[in-house]
């Protein structure tokens, strides 16, 4: 006899409800999901076009052809050229390591920014954290494309200044994490024992605080990567990151749009490129954000 | 005449990942009209889940096989859900344990007893509200017009309970059935519900009582089943089985019970049987001799304590004293401040005025530096072993943590876990992965490991079952004896109290109502609120 919760609505069939959960429902394990899989491919062949872009695209991506100037994909440029002859696919393969770096670096600075000061606000006293978290609040404010175009308006453009606006643009969602993990583990039983081992602070803070509030910390950061590697692509087809002839893939955007009646393949593969990285990343990143919320129960 | 309910050869399985689990493996019993029969056993011995096949709440994934499974001249075997929710409420209530999860935290109390009333079309719409208020009457709810209108968090974890028996007397079942309905609750307040549940029995009822705790149904039960792995392993009335156990582990189960008559002898170890019949007084082994406890020679000098959150005060000046290799009981119901004067006392919280001295030094008022050198004299235990374990840790670290480094810190750590009854194999492992009393007796490990002078043990024995409760009692006992610890030893538990302490501190509303020798105190008690604990417990009385 299996015996399933009927809906009379007494407060008797509520508590068993309650105290009857239904079984978990589990994932078998050893067979990846097509999506994750595809993402996965995606991500590798990434990286390797970030670190060895050779391996997949042979030429220079700045060597120019003038007579093949805006070739539509074929034998010689299977994805064409631009307005200078130079191969599309070549510049978008070189273009990987150019977005992946700017990805990385601002969400470097995101996430040590964010678990230094959620860290600090969690531990503070009310009045430094209420500070500290008013002011996350406030950057949260501004949507990200515009918090960092602001920033990069008082440093003037340039990768470096893409990569700091960036990073302190995506800061305050990791802070605010990390610091809302802090004032759990805090007051946890574990912390309170620690206390009573004798231990000093920064090393109660280092031995079990830390360790304790990061564990989201890296999926965030791949979710993030995603996030920043849009923001930048967005920022340097406005003309505020890498400068031509540099083959960056919202650069390459912004070229192609002059083109884009006569050439549509100038926009088509970067833009496809900053798509698929950023789902891919999504994809992998909400995955195991899947499994780690399945561990912490 | 039939019995109400004749349960024959009852198996309940489920399938898990690992395979097909049997929590009941045939169980047969009867409960006739106005009899309480309770059902008694540990964790894991299926005795919820016989409760629950009776209401055809068995959970998701049971498979039910019965003999016969007859409630009032019915034949259940073959119900399905639909057929189930007629009976549910009107043939066969159901009270739960936890009245919070139990009720519905967006609806008044009124609305959810009115409910049962509606589902099974009890009385008409217009009489519903004066009904619903004449049945919380009935459970003792004072004030029950303006309850009704209240909901579940303004209500108190004993008013819950009457209202989720309300609620489950509503449809007017032939048989109520009781699962731990006071487990969650102080005595005073269980002595209340079990007053409760032995009128609606009166009222010619079966009662079907489901508990952990012997001397809980002891007080309402006409006969006892002992169940243990999904077995019956000895039933009867229940004088005849508490006077005369005839099955070894009801005989262990009894002589686990800590109280007065237990105290100085272990509780962990089986009866003697003598020329394979039984012997009805319970044997108990003695525990090692103490070291003499000199009352000038003070551990902990706690002097006018006082706690305020906001405009409660929690803890009003309270004075005590615990001196070397004492045990101090501190017992109080819920609220009553006892986890805050732990803290207090442990330095995890500062004290709004008074003071705390511990081994000659003060202890409050002084900054973390200057207690830390001592810090490892004062270690703590609490209810919740596994949320005072870093979650990334496996029981070696654990352990190693509060010892100094050095070479041979896996010997020593070894050597604690031998201490306490744990084996090399568990160093590896994760504490997520022990039992209950394997948790508790590492966090046991760790506060002996730097050889304090003071252990405050907050509820350590609440969460386990009796017979692990014993285990972890014996334990302590032998440590205090080997070591000379004195132990702040804090609980509800007027019995475990009895068993261990020295001296006991009774606390009420946050204020130390008495205190004395734990005899004086519980023999000759001279303050009402001791004497309307002591009235409250339920206590076995076995020969001997």
């Amino acid at each position: 006899m299996t015996v399933t919760l009927g809906t009379t609505p007494t407060a008797v069939v509520a508590a068993t409800l309650v105290t009857d959960p239904p079984a978990p429902a589990r994932r078998r394990r050893g067979r990846p999901r097509p999506g994750l899989l595809a993402a996965g491919t995606y991500l590798i062949l990434l990286v390797v076009a970030a670190v060895v872009p050779a391996l997949l695209a042979p030429g220079d991506p700045l060597a120019a052809d003038p007579r093949a100037a805006l070739t539509a994909p074929g034998a010689a440029h299977w994805l064409g050229t631009d307005q200078l002859g130079r191969d599309v696919w070549t510049r978008v393969v070189h273009g990987a390591g150019h977005s992946l770096t700017i990805g990385l670096a601002a969400t470097a600075i995101a996430v040590t920014g964010g678990v230094l000061l959620g860290l600090l606000a969690g531990l503070a006293h009310r009045f430094a954290d209420e500070a500290l978290s008013r002011s996350f609040d406030a950057l949260s404010a501004f949507p990200l494309l515009l918090l960092a175009l602001l920033l990069i308006t008082v440093a003037g453009p340039g990768t470096a200044s893409l990569i700091v606006a960036i990073g302190i643009a995506t800061l305050p969602h990791h802070a605010r994490v990390v610091r809302a993990q802090t004032l759990l583990v805090r007051r946890a039983g574990y912390v309170e024992q620690a206390v009573s081992f004798g231990l000093s602070r920064p090393r109660l803070v280092l031995r079990h605080v830390l360790p304790n509030v990061i564990g989201p910390v890296p999926v965030l950061a791949v979710i993030g990567l995603g996030e920043a590697i849009l923001a930048a692509a967005g920022l340097s087809f406005l003309g505020l990151g890498p400068q031509p002839p540099s083959p960056e893939w919202g650069a390459m955007l912004s070229e192609g749009r002059n083109y884009l009646q006569v050439a549509w393949w100038m926009t088509v593969l970067p833009g496809a490129a900053v798509t698929a990285t950023v789902v891919a990343l999504t994809v992998v990143g909400r995955h195991w954000q899947a499994r780690f919320d399945g561990r912490q129960h | 005449m039939a019995p109400l309910l004749a349960v024959e050869d009852l198996h309940v399985t489920f399938d898990s990942p690992t395979g097909v689990v049997e929590a009941v493996r045939g169980v047969s019993f009867t409960v006739g009209a106005g009899e309480c029969v309770a059902v008694v056993g540990e964790s894991g011995s299926g005795k919820s889940v016989t409760a629950r096949t009776l209401v055809g709440l068995a959970g998701a994934g049971a498979r039910v096989r019965a003999a016969r499974l007859d409630l009032a001249d019915r034949d259940v075997r073959s119900y399905r859900p639909r057929d189930w929710r007629r009976v549910r409420g009107r043939l066969a209530g159901l009270v739960t344990q936890d009245a919070l999860v139990a009720l519905d935290p967006l609806r008044t109390v009124g609305a959810e007893v009115g409910e049962v009333l509606a589902a099974h079309d009890i009385v008409g719409r217009r009489e519903r509200a004066g009904r619903v208020v004449h049945l919380l009457d009935e459970v003792h709810v004072p004030e029950p017009g303006r309850r009704a209108r209240q909901y579940p968090h303004q209500l108190s974890g004993g008013l819950r309970q009457r209202a989720l028996i309300a609620s489950a007397i509503a449809g007017e079942p032939a048989l109520l059935i009781a699962d731990e309905p006071t487990t969650a609750l102080d005595v005073t307040v269980q002595a209340q519900i079990l007053r409760l549940l032995a009128e609606r029995r009166a009222t010619g009822a079966g009662l079907l009582l489901i508990s952990h705790d012997l001397a809980v149904v002891a007080q309402v039960a006409d006969r006892v089943l002992v169940m243990r792995d999904g077995r019956i392993v000895e039933q009867g009335p229940t004088g005849r089985l508490l006077r005369a156990p005839q099955h070894p582990y009801t005989r262990q189960l009894l002589a686990a019970v800590p109280s007065a008559s237990s105290r100085g002898r272990r509780l962990g170890e089986p009866a003697q049987v003598r020329d394979g019949c039984a012997v009805p007084v319970l044997r108990r082994t003695p525990l090692p001799a103490r070291p003499v406890v000199r009352p000038d020679d003070a551990v902990l000098d706690a002097v006018g304590l006082t706690r305020r959150y906001g405009p409660h005060t929690v803890v009003r000046d309270v004075s005590f004293r615990v001196a070397r290799g004492e045990t101090l009981g501190l017992v109080g119901e819920s609220g009553s401040g006892k986890s805050t004067i732990a803290r207090l006392v442990a330095g995890l919280l500062a004290a709004d005025a008074g003071t705390v001295t511990f081994e000659s030094a003060r202890w409050s008022g002084v900054p973390e530096r200057t207690r830390r050198p001592l810090r490892r004299r004062l270690q703590l235990i609490c209810q919740d072993p596994l949320g005072s374990f870093d979650p990334r840790y496996t029981v070696g670290r654990v352990v190693a943590e509060n010892l100094d480094p050095g070479p041979d810190r896996t010997d020593r750590v070894l050597a604690l876990l031998h201490r306490v009854g744990l084996g090399p194999d568990l160093l590896h492992r994760h504490p997520r992965s022990l039992s209950g009393g394997q948790r508790q007796r590492v966090a046991i490990a760790r506060a002996i490991a730097p050889r304090p002078s003071l252990i405050i043990c907050d509820e350590p024995v609440s969460a386990l079952d009796v017979s692990i409760q014993a285990q972890v009692l014996d334990l302590l006992g032998e440590l205090r004896a080997a070591d000379g610890t004195a132990l702040l030893f804090i609980s509800h538990d007027l019995g475990v109290v009895h068993h261990l302490a020295d001296r006991v501190l009774v606390l009420h509303d946050g204020v130390v109502v008495e205190q004395g020798p734990v005899g004086d105190v519980f023999s000759y008690p001279r303050h009402d609120h001791t004497r309307s604990l002591l009235d409250a417990l339920p206590t076995l009385v076995t020969a001997g």
